[in-house]
């Protein structure tokens, strides 16, 4: 995939690209320019380590429920303070890292899939295909994407996988419409037509030739999703429709932090703090990205 | 052009279908029986066929579709499952209330964010344009609840002044105090949910007016302009500007679904009596008519916007041309 990119971007622009260089390095060249996007990068590794990490990171059993510390202040013992049962904020906050990453990263990527699968469709074979298609993205794409969410959300029954479903199912329509558009006019390239003519299949055409010249923009787009993905579980868990107890989310957290946040305010801080962090993270990234990958996206 | 109108009536009437299918769909998703909704689970067999049969639910499901569809576009969404009282009577009741916090927030966040929006074109990559990037990202990254919550936190327990839940305090309104109090008091309600909500967009849509001035300044016209000796004032507001301000122009339409909820989230937080907290319960308490009042209104205003704003393109933009 990589090479193919390279040598089509090499052919674009001959002079811009040093000799010898592939396409990622030029891509992790420029990305290294946007400082904020770097700096966003080591961030989010730091994240996922600590994701990765939690069972030895954790000083607590993160269900261990102990009434007689209900609600202490941040301490030695207890980093972040505990909640309105006892239980340690800190080692909650960190298993929930694992649970609001992963929701954000799984629920993106039904999002991209069933967006570029739409899009790829409706852009390639164009004509009726298309026309119908897009009709039902507009009708999905109308609806206040916040009313959808939480009411797919209020009817399924709460899994977490079921929430990674319904962010998943609402936050498509966008990115079908910006992958139709890029397989509209690469459709009609000549590199295209060529694979036509060797006898590649419409299967192979699409996933082979279009598709990895139209990456640049899924990737920009799945960054902002996943950070879009994790607000949004953090939004349906504030109403109590998100990842439910004993699992902790960052949403849930925050969102028992609420009853009590006047007196115990740390209950809703830190897990804000992180869902805030991550996700511009992801949003800087993003626009690292954008930036990087394709300099024509540049404005 | 009045093709293009009609085709794109048309198509509006496809996607009204559309959505009125998928709100319909909602309570047919659900797992369960809607009836057990309205009376005990264990209730005898008898009185869940009158259930049924009073709410039509013993007919066919397109049959059911029908008669929803077809007393929907008269206005008439049915009764609240829960209790009892029309659904329309229900958002009518709130709507004022939310509609006067999203029109004071997007009379804000227009008069601030579009000449910040221009200052930031006119001096690119200046510390006000890099302020008004990062701007943009906090906003667009930040739970807003969540500030909401940290500004009651550290701003409105501290300072009196400042209310946290509601929307006016009681015995307080216009004709029985004078215009000033009233207006204070208004105030002390409005402050904080308008200012996490302005926080939230306010640098998003200066940075989309920062990139349509962009885009003109460098057109050649507005460098003919410059050629022929015109003050620098001159061409930026008058030649550029007015071009710029077009795409800006659209928005207005897009808006319109946003007065309807925008506000949901932050409603709830600031216990604002208006329409997020009617949805919020209804949500919670599977009202299944009220929910799908909610989505259907808020997808058509969604579609109503898009078409007001095609027209607006079509009355300001006479360079556009349709097939």
């Amino acid at each position: 995939m990589s090479t193919k990119l390279g040598t089509n971007r090499a052919r674009v622009s001959p002079a811009a690209a040093r000799p010898e260089e592939t396409y990622l390095a030029m891509v992790w060249r420029r990305f290294k320019q946007h400082k904020l996007a770097l700096i966003s990068l080591y961030v989010l590794l730091v994240l996922y380590a600590i994701a990765l990490f939690a069972p030895m990171l954790a000083t607590h059993e993160y269900t261990a429920v102990a009434p007689a510390n209900r609600l202490l202040e941040p301490s030695a013992e207890h980093w972040f303070g505990t909640d309105d049962i006892g239980r340690d904020v800190y080692s909650r906050v960190i298993w929930g890292a694992r649970i609001s990453l992963s929701v954000g990263i799984v629920a993106a990527a039904f999002s991209v899939a069933i967006g570029t699968i739409v899009g790829a469709v409706a852009g390639y074979f164009g004509g009726r295909v298309d026309d119908i298609l897009m009709r039902i993205t507009e009708v999905f794409m109308a609806f206040p994407t916040f009313f959808l969410l939480i009411t797919v959300a209020a009817v399924l029954p709460r899994s977490i996988f079921n929430i990674m479903v319904v962010i998943g199912l609402t936050s498509w329509p966008g990115l079908a419409r910006m992958v139709r558009a890029e397989f509209l006019t690469l459709r009609e390239r000549d590199f295209t037509e060529a694979a036509r003519a060797v006898g590649a299949g419409h299967a192979r055409i699409i996933s082979r030739h279009i598709l990895p010249n139209a990456i640049a923009p899924i990737i920009v787009s799945t960054t902002l999703r996943i950070g879009g993905a994790i607000l949004a579980e953090s939004g349906l868990s504030f109403l109590g429709l998100g990842v439910q107890e004993p699992f902790p989310s960052w949403g849930n957290i925050l969102n028992r932090g609420r009853s009590f946040y006047l007196h115990a305010p740390w209950m809703m801080m830190m897990p804000g703090l992180f869902i805030f962090i991550t996700v511009l993270a992801f949003n800087f990234i993003g626009d690292g990205l954008r930036d990087a990958l394709d300099p024509r996206m540049k404005q | 052009m009045y093709r293009y109108i009609l085709r794109r009536l048309w198509q509006m009437l496809f996607l009204l279908i559309g959505i009125s299918i998928i709100s319909f769909s909602i309570m047919h998703l659900a797992p369960g029986d809607p009836v057990d909704m309205l009376v005990e689970r264990n209730a005898p067999q008898a009185v869940k066929e009158r259930i049924r049969e009073v709410y039509g639910l013993d007919q066919p499901i397109y049959v059911q579709y029908g008669r929803w569809v077809s007393k929907a576009v008269q206005g008439d969404f049915g009764k609240s499952f829960v209790s009892g009282e029309p659904v329309m009577k229900m958002i009518l009741d709130r709507l004022p209330n939310t509609l006067y916090l999203n029109l004071v927030v997007m009379v804000l966040i227009y008069a601030i964010a579009l000449p910040v929006g221009i200052i930031s074109a006119l001096r690119q990559y200046s510390k006000l344009d890099h302020a008004v990037t990062f701007m943009a990202f906090m906003g667009q990254s930040m739970p807003p609840f969540w500030l909401a919550m940290l500004l009651i936190y550290f701003i409105a327990v501290p300072v009196d002044f400042i209310k946290t839940s509601g929307m006016a305090s009681y015995g307080i309104n216009i004709r029985e105090s004078p215009f000033l109090i009233v207006l204070l008091d208004r105030l002390r309600y409005l402050i904080l949910p308008a200012f996490v909500m302005v926080f939230g967009s306010l640098a998003g849509l200066a940075r989309y007016m920062r990139a349509s001035m962009l885009e003109v300044i460098r057109q050649d016209y507005v460098r003919t302009a410059r050629a022929k000796g015109l003050s620098e004032r001159i061409v930026n507001y008058k030649h550029a500007l007015r071009n710029a301000l077009l795409p800006i122009v659209t928005l207005v339409g897009l808006e319109l679904p946003i007065l309807f909820s925008g506000a949901f989230i932050l409603e709830v937080v600031f216990s604002w009596p208006g329409l997020g907290l009617v949805m919020m319960r209804a949500i919670q308490q599977r009202d299944y008519p009220v929910v799908m009042a909610f989505n259907t209104i808020g997808a058509t205003l969604m579609v109503c916007g898009t078409f007001l704003s095609d027209m607006l393109y079509l009355v300001v933009d006479p360079r556009i041309k349709y097939e």
